[in-house]
């Protein structure tokens, strides 16, 4: 029995449809979900999720959220999800740089922009990472 | 009387005026429609978040889940958000919200405080002395989650520390281009059901317990304060909509308006000018038979 597998952001459906089983960088780590697991809410970390079905593997990068689990399916809240091959890796280390030049420019820590620049820098670092690991091999 | 100068004057100025609600309109348009678009993206989000919610607050003993879950007794005060809009032009839009809020708490026997968003707002219940702790002007477009979170941080802690009791929000909700209504909504402490329209083949019956990760206090002070937001997010997208939309139907009345003002204005012109030239006319015909009889 396959497991629905329904990923959402604020602003759209990243990903819907059945799988055998989810791959989460929940709270406390990485967990793995098959069909029938126990009810379970959980945190989401800056990561991975990867959607198996088959032979097919969809990955997705996940800048944190909420996922809730049910024996029968597994909602992801995400604050921002995109499927890796989304991933404009050449946008996303211009974006990197231009984070890591804002930062060194000098926001006062703490600050809002401070903080935006870390968020901006992170997503990017975590968008690059993913790309190189996954897209390759495809 | 006027003089035609005047007319012709008052006819071209009223027809620039045309020109400005014109314009006024169409940029009212294209932003009802993007407006729209970003209300329904955030449909499947906050719909599924709100799925995990009642899933949650179905648990055994949710009262003490959470203090944002938990009913409490009515008996200290009240703060509502009304949202409204920076930028008047926008029919009776404003005034709606106003009356339809302030007409909602009449009968409240407990002092009501308010948050602002949108300066119009502000302005008016400033003008009718309320007391207004906050206010949320300009927020830019396109509005972006993270720039109301704040005002779900502010509204969640007053709830928290115990300054209010319940807090409501006063939005606009857009139902379609000729039709916005106001809504009041309690927003805290969350009353959790199903809504009219959610989909039986994707809830659970099933009542098990939940297992908690990282555990259950800093997961729930997590997301709950979190969906609030989301709450007022969508509340302030509909009302952004409706304002732009409400501000399209205004503008389109004023340009016919002119139309018609135009047409009775260049009546009266021609009435005018056709007298003016039979006088003129008269005298000529009257001075060249004066100058016959000599």
């Amino acid at each position: 029995m396959p497991i629905r597998c329904e990923i959402v952001s604020q602003d759209r459906i990243v990903y819907s449809g059945d799988a055998d089983m989810v791959i989460l960088p929940g709270g406390d780590g990485v967990m793995g979900i098959l069909p029938h697991h126990t009810p379970l809410l959980t945190v989401l970390q800056y990561g991975i999720i990867r959607v198996r079905e088959g032979s097919q593997e969809s990955v997705f990068t996940v800048a944190g959220g909420v996922a809730e689990v049910q024996p029968d399916q597994v909602t992801v809240l995400a604050d921002a999800a995109e499927n890796i091959n989304e991933i404009n890796l050449q946008r996303a280390e211009e974006a990197r740089v231009r984070a890591e030049q804002a930062l060194k420019a000098g926001a006062g820590k703490d600050t809002d922009s401070y903080l935006k620049i870390q968020a901006a820098l992170k997503r990017s670092n975590l968008r690059i990472d993913a790309a190189r690991r996954y897209k390759r091999a495809r | 009387m006027p003089s035609t100068r005047e007319l012709r004057l008052r006819i071209r100025s009223i027809k620039n005026l045309a020109q400005v609600t014109k314009a006024l309109e169409t940029v009212s348009a294209s932003k009802v429609r993007r407006a729209v678009q970003a209300n329904k993206a955030t449909q499947p989000y906050s719909e599924k978040a709100w799925k995990v919610l009642v899933h949650l607050a179905r648990q055994p003993g949710h009262n003490s889940l959470h203090p944002l879950l938990a009913e409490r007794k009515l008996d200290g005060r009240v703060l509502v958000v009304m949202i409204s809009s920076d930028r008047g032009l926008a029919g009776s839009y404003n005034v709606n919200i106003l009356r339809e809020t302030l007409e909602y708490f009449r009968e409240f026997e407990y002092p009501i405080s308010y948050v602002a968003v949108g300066r119009k707002g502000r302005d008016l219940l400033i003008r009718r002395r309320k007391d207004v702790i906050a206010d949320f002007s300009n927020l830019p477009t396109p509005l972006a989650f993270n720039d109301v979170s704040a005002i779900g941080r502010l509204v969640v802690d007053d709830f928290l520390a115990d300054k209010f009791d319940a807090i409501y929000v006063a939005s606009t909700r857009f139902i379609n281009m000729v039709k916005q209504t106001p809504e009041i909504s309690q927003l805290l402490p969350l009353r959790v059901t199903y809504g009219e329209d959610h989909d039986p083949a994707t809830t659970h019956a099933t009542k098990s317990v939940f297992t908690y990760e990282p555990d259950q206090n800093e997961l729930l002070s997590e997301i709950v304060p979190r969906f609030t937001a989301l709450q007022i997010y969508q509340a302030i997208l509909s009302s952004q909509a409706s304002e732009h939309a409400a501000r399209m139907v205004a503008m389109r009345n004023a340009t016919d308006n002119v139309k018609d003002l135009v047409g009775s204005l260049q009546l009266e012109y021609n009435k005018l000018r056709q007298s003016m030239i039979t006088s003129d006319m008269l005298d000529i015909a009257g001075g060249a038979n004066a100058l016959a009889q000599d």
